[in-house]
Order: structure tokens, then C-alpha cells, then sequence
């Protein structure tokens, strides 16, 4: 019985086949064929010439990469702390049962519902120029108005306040869960200790829900990495490029000026600093724990 | 470091379902009370309200003559094992312990002075650098003795600390818990609804049930004159069985009890004028009812099952009447299920219950 049980059959590769069938057409072949792309001539007109790493050194020297790459590792280390940061205060805050901190929990998440272009249209109306809600409330304080969406500097910040907007549910909810996963009575030993709001909180609670931060922090890590729809739709990627992201620069590349093999290229480097950057997080969190 | 505890007119309400109603009880400093009741009664409430987890919904709590049920509940001077040890995952052992102390601000050699000599009692010193998770139940519970002990509380109090443990572990730590009393003679309350437990530990044990403690005494004054009727059934193993009171004529010497499946039965016992007799009845525990040798003439019991524990045997069976009842017997026991046996016991060794549930007991051991 044991025997038979444990002696494998090709027919049991039938239950996992329809995930490997959609795991290898949509994520697998494309990896590689990216790769391959990466290495050859392709245009609009297709037929693949191979180049070797050509593509690689083109995007490598070329300095609207340079920006695009500078332009989002900013970004990111800016939002993906903010997000963190104001998950878990939010998190915190909600941490309760009353009828009103679950309607706001819900508020809170209601925005990471909403699609890319919704989005960026409610923070347009925000800050645009003249009409937008910011510029009234700078005209009503008397100050100058600040052109949000056509300011080098502020046009990435107001990507990234969209942004932050738009995604804060997620980290939220992960952290909540979390939370609400650390016994009560770790709680009441720690009031019978005499631990004031402060101890609990560095002592108990966050240690608790470390992994998840970590996790929340790498999951930010990845999809902030790939910013696009809010910076094409808010600022087109300007001005000048202040805003404009990697995912954008390969985007135009492949897309606008047809240069396949180059944009491949530089999605390769995308995937290498996002891999680069969140082995690098896990890395400084394992390392403090054997401390 | 220890504190006499006073709790006057306690009352907890959880919405309106009312929990613990008018609960009054003193308790001596360096006293070993045990909270025992059936599940659900109020037991943890009581202590968690003592403790500072709970809110008082009427009456006051005092320890060492000082009002506490206002302070919050670090403030109280009392520590609490939880039944569940409540250990912090993310500190060691020591820093478990010591987690109370760095908070009053207590100096580091301090703190490490108590908690070695904590965890040399309790003989875990060897394992003050590990993490909760890679303890055994037992030793986390000893951390947990341990963590309460270095803050050197005018009161300790227990929730179930002994019911994740194996039945021989339990047993090991009951008697370290006993000595432990002695050796610190600080003022304890043990809540538990293991009567094993409460007959062993406490010097007092306190009946809690339907809101009010129904009986408060010595482990064997409890077990030896029950209060109540629900007391007699509640502690004791097996349960007193019960056989009801038909008919009653006083006697030469007490009352003489018609007792349904047993006849008439003299009692040397004085019941009050307000003695309700509908629904009154008579209780007797396994041990004081014997198993006849064959041809006396007794009560005849009809055998179901023969519980052998080895040094005795229970022997479990029904009246003529269909009651069922309990007997003792040696551990070499001959009664098999099936046989039809005579029992006999002492009229004396009767307990009386009246139609509310009131127990009375033979005059002598009042
Ligand atoms: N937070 C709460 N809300 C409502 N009812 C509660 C709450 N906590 C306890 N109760 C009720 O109060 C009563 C007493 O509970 P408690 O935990 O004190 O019982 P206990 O005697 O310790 O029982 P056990 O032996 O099972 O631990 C129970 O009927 C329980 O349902
Ligand atoms: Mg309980």
C-alpha cells in the first residue's frame, strides 16, 4: 500500500499540467524569449539579427537610461519607506473593533480597487495648474502656486503621492492581518510588566510582525520598481524626464521608436535591479536577526 | 511579600449576562487559595479582575490593606502565569523574565541577580539564553513561574498553569508549586477546575458557581461537608451518589429518612424548623458505602461495571429502583458485572440535602 502510494506514475503529471501549460506559455517562454530579443536586432519590421551584447552596452550608455534609472531608485526609496511607514501606522491606528475603524479600513483600501487611469485622474484634478484643487488652495492662502505636474522635482512627487495613494491598502491589510495574529494575552502580560505604550510597541509588536514588514517591504520593492501608467497619464515622463521611470524608457523604446532588442535589454536590467534590490532587503533582514 | 487580599461586593457584567454577582472574600496574607467551579462560571474573570485585565463593574479589590481594582495592572504589586504561559516569542528566556523589572527602571545587575536566582530554583538556569520556541511545555511553564517570581509581587496568580502539561509533568509541578508556596509563603490564587489540583495546593478552597461562591473552607471540610448539594456533586470522584427522601419522622435520636431504594434509615443529624423536605434527599460517596459479604442482608445493587484502579475498585451499578449508585471495594475485588450484590453503609456517613439544595451532616463532626 505504502508502495503503490508512493511509486510515481507520469499519468499523476495530469493534475499539474494545466498550471504548468499556463506556468510555461506565460511566464517561462516569455522570460527566455525576452532574453533571446535582448540579444538581437529586432524592429519593427521583426527578423532577429543576433548581436551579442550590443543592446546591452547601447542602453548602458545611454544617458536618458541613466536618468530613468536615477528617477526611479529615487522614487522608490522614497515611497516604498513611506508606504511601510504609514501601512503600519495606519494598521496601527485601525487595529480595533469599533464599527468606525472598519468602515475606515475599508476607505482606505477602497483606492487600491480603482484602476491606473481613474487614479491618475483624480490626482490630476489635484494638482493641476490653475483649477486643481491645490492650486485653489494655494490662491485662497495667497501663495504662489507651484506647477505640480510641470516642475522638475515636484512632477515625481506628485507621481509619488498618487502613487502612495493608490497602493496604501495593500501594506495595510497584509500589516492588519498581522497584527491581529499576535495573541492578546502577550498584551496583558506586557500591562502586568508594567511596559509602557512605547516598550509594547518596539518590544512586542513590531518584533511580532517583522516578516511581514519585510514582506510588505519586497512586494513595494518589486511593483514600485515598475511605476509607469501613473507617470505616463500625470506627467508623460517629464519635464525634461525628471519623472520619467524605467518601464517608461523601455516602453518608448520598444514601443514608440520600435527598437525591440534595446528595449528588451534594458527590461533585463529591470529585472536585475529589482532582483538586486529586494535580495539586498532580505539580506540586511536575516543578517540582524542572527545578530 | 505577602499581602492580604480583600475583595468586597465584586460584581462583572458582560452586557447583560452577569458573570460574578456580590463576590465578598478575604484572603490571608501568605494563603493558598484555589478558585475551583465548573467551566464557564466565572473563575478567570475573577482573577483577571484581581489582576487588573478586567473592569470591575461594582465593589472594590484590595491587596495589603490598598485599594488596587483603580490601578492599572502593572501597578498592582500582583503576577499573573497565564494558562497559555503568554511568554514573549522574541526574547530569551532571561530577557522574559527580566522584561517586568527593565521597565520599573530596576539597575542591570539587579535584574541579573534575580533572574539567576529565579531560574536556579526553578532549575532552569540552563536555559536562561533560549528562545520560548525551542522549550519543552514544562520548562516554558517554569518560565513563566519564573517571570512572576523575579518581580517579587505581594500576590501571585494562576490561571490553569498546570493543564497543558501531561498528566505525570502535573503532577511533578503540583508539588513544586506546593513547595515553592512554602518556600516564598507569599499570598497565591490558583484558579483550576482540576480537584486534584485544588485538594493538594490550597489551604482554602473557594467554590464559584452561577455568580456567587457557593462555599468557601479547608480542602477537606469542603469534601467532608459540603455546603450544598452542588458542591457535593461538583467535588469528589467518583460523584456522590444521590438517592431521594420520600418520607421523614423525627427520632429517639435525629429523623429517620424514607429513603426510595434503600428503606428507612436513622440518622443522628438535626435539621432546622425550615427544612424543606419536598425534594429533599440523601448523598453517599463510594467510600463509605461497603460490599457485603454474601447472605448479609444489605441493599441489593445490580453490577454494571468495575472500574479496578488497582489499590481499589469502583464498583458502578443500579438500585431496584433504577438509581445508579457507587461503591467502593478492595482492589481485590471479586465482583464482576452482572453479579447482584449487598451493600451497606453507615446511616452517619449520610449527607442530607433539603428541597434547596442545603446540606446537613451528622451532628458529631460539627
Ligand atoms: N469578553 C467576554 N464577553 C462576554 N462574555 C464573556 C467574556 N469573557 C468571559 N465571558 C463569559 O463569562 C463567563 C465566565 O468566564 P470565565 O472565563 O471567567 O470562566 P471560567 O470559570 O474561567 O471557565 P473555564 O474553567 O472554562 O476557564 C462565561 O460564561 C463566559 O462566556
Ligand atoms: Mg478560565
Amino acid at each position: 500500500m505504502a508502495e503503490s502510494y508512493r511509486r510515481s506514475r507520469w499519468s499523476n503529471a495530469l493534475f499539474v499540467a494545466p498550471y504548468l501549460v499556463v506556468f510555461f506559455a506565460l511566464l517561462v517562454f516569455p522570460l527566455f524569449w525576452g532574453m533571446w530579443l535582448s540579444l538581437n536586432k529586432v524592429d519593427l519590421f521583426g527578423g532577429g539579427q543576433f548581436i551579442g551584447l550590443r543592446n546591452y552596452a547601447r542602453v548602458l550608455s545611454d544617458p536618458v537610461f541613466h536618468q530613468a534609472v536615477r528617477n526611479t531608485v529615487v522614487f522608490v526609496a522614497v515611497s516604498v519607506p513611506t508606504l511601510v511607514g504609514l501601512g503600519l501606522f495606519l494598521a496601527l491606528a485601525l487595529n480595533k473593533t469599533t464599527r468606525g475603524s472598519s468602515f475606515l479600513r475599508g476607505l482606505y483600501f477602497s483606492s487600491s480597487i480603482l484602476s491606473v487611469t481613474i487614479v491618475t485622474l483624480i490626482w490630476r484634478i489635484v494638482f493641476i495648474p490653475n483649477d486643481g484643487l491645490m492650486a485653489l488652495i494655494f490662491n485662497v492662502l495667497g501663495l504662489e502656486p507651484i506647477g505640480f505636474l510641470s516642475t522638475k522635482g515636484w512632477s515625481l512627487f506628485s507621481v509619488g503621492v498618487a502613487t502612495v495613494w493608490w497602493c496604501i491598502g495593500l501594506p495595510m491589510m497584509l500589516l492588519l492581518a498581522a497584527l491581529q495574529q499576535i495573541p492578546a494575552d502577550l498584551y496583558e502580560a506586557a500591562a502586568l510588566d508594567n511596559a509602557g505604550k512605547w516598550r509594547v510597541l518596539t518590544r512586542i509588536t513590531l518584533p511580532s510582525i517583522k516578516p511581514t514588514i519585510m514582506l510588505v517591504a519586497v512586494i513595494q520593492i518589486v511593483m514600485q520598481f515598475q511605476l509607469f501608467g501613473q507617470a505616463l497619464i500625470m506627467t508623460n515622463g517629464g519635464p525634461a524626464g525628471s519623472s520619467r521611470p524605467i518601464v517608461m524608457y523601455i516602453y518608448e523604446t520598444a514601443f514608440i521608436r520600435w527598437d525591440v532588442g534595446m528595449g528588451a535589454a534594458a527590461s533585463e536590467l529591470l529585472f536585475v535591479i529589482i532582483l538586486c534590490a529586494a535580495m539586498f532587503q532580505y539580506w540586511i533582514s536575516s543578517r540582524k536577526e542572527v545578530a | 511579600m505577602s499581602a492580604p487580599i480583600e475583595i468586597a461586593n465584586i460584581t462583572k457584567r458582560y452586557g447583560a449576562l452577569t458573570v460574578l454577582e456580590d463576590i465578598t472574600l478575604h484572603i490571608e496574607p501568605g494563603e493558598f487559595v484555589v478558585f475551583l467551579g465548573p467551566s464557564g462560571c466565572g473563575k478567570s474573570t475573577l482573577l483577571r479582575m484581581i489582576a487588573g485585565l478586567e473592569a470591575v463593574d461594582g465593589g472594590t479589590i484590595s491587596l495589603g490593606g490598598e485599594r488596587i481594582d483603580t490601578l492599572p495592572p502593572g501597578k498592582r504589586g500582583v503576577a499573573m502565569v497565564f494558562q497559555s504561559y503568554a511568554l514573549y516569542p522574541h526574547m530569551t528566556v532571561a530577557q522574559n523574565m527580566g522584561f517586568g523589572l527593565e521597565n520599573l527602571k530596576t539597575p542591570k545587575n539587579e535584574i541579573a541577580r534575580r533572574v539567576q536566582s529565579a531560574a536556579e530554583t526553578l532549575e532552569i538556569a540552563h536555559l536562561l539564553d533560549r528562545k520560548p520556541a525551542k522549550l519543552s511545555g514544562g520548562q516554558r511553564q517554569r518560565v513563566a513561574i519564573g517571570r512572576a517570581i523575579v518581580k517579587e509581587p505581594q500576590a501571585f496568580l494562576f490561571d490553569e498553569p498546570l493543564s497543558n502539561l501531561d498528566a505525570a509533568l502535573r503532577g511533578r509541578t503540583r508539588l513544586e508549586l506546593a513547595q515553592l508556596h512554602q518556600r516564598l509563603g507569599a499570598t497565591m490564587i490558583f484558579v483550576t477546575h482540576d480537584q486534584v489540583e485544588a485538594m493538594t495546593l490550597a489551604d482554602r478552597i473557594v467554590i464559584l458557581n452561577d455568580r456567587r461562591i457557593e462555599q468557601m473552607g479547608a480542602p477537606m471540610e469542603i469534601y467532608q461537608r459540603p455546603a450544598t448539594k452542588f458542591v457535593a456533586q461538583f467535588v469528589g470522584s467518583p460523584a456522590m451518589c444521590f438517592l431521594p427522601v420520600t418520607g421523614m419522622t423525627d427520632a429517639a435520636q435525629g429523623v429517620t429518612l424514607d429513603v426510595e431504594g434503600a428503606g428507612k434509615i436513622e440518622i443522628d443529624v438535626r435539621l432546622p424548623a425550615g427544612f424543606r423536605r419536598d425534594g429533599a434527599s440523601v448523598g453517599i460517596r463510594a467510600e463509605d458505602a461497603k460490599v457485603l459479604d454474601r447472605g448479609q442482608p444489605g441493599i441489593a445493587v445490580g453490577v454494571k461495571v468495575v472500574e479496578r484502579l488497582g489499590d481499589r475498585a469502583f464498583i458502578y451499578g443500579t438500585l431496584d429502583n433504577g438509581t445508579e449508585f457507587v461503591v467502593e471495594d478492595s482492589g481485590r475485588s471479586t465482583v464482576a458485572s452482572g453479579d447482584v450484590i449487598q451493600i451497606g453503609f453507615d446511616p452517619n456517613a449520610l449527607h442530607i440535602f433539603d428541597g434547596d439544595g442545603r446540606a446537613y451532616h451528622h451532628s458529631e463532626e460539627a
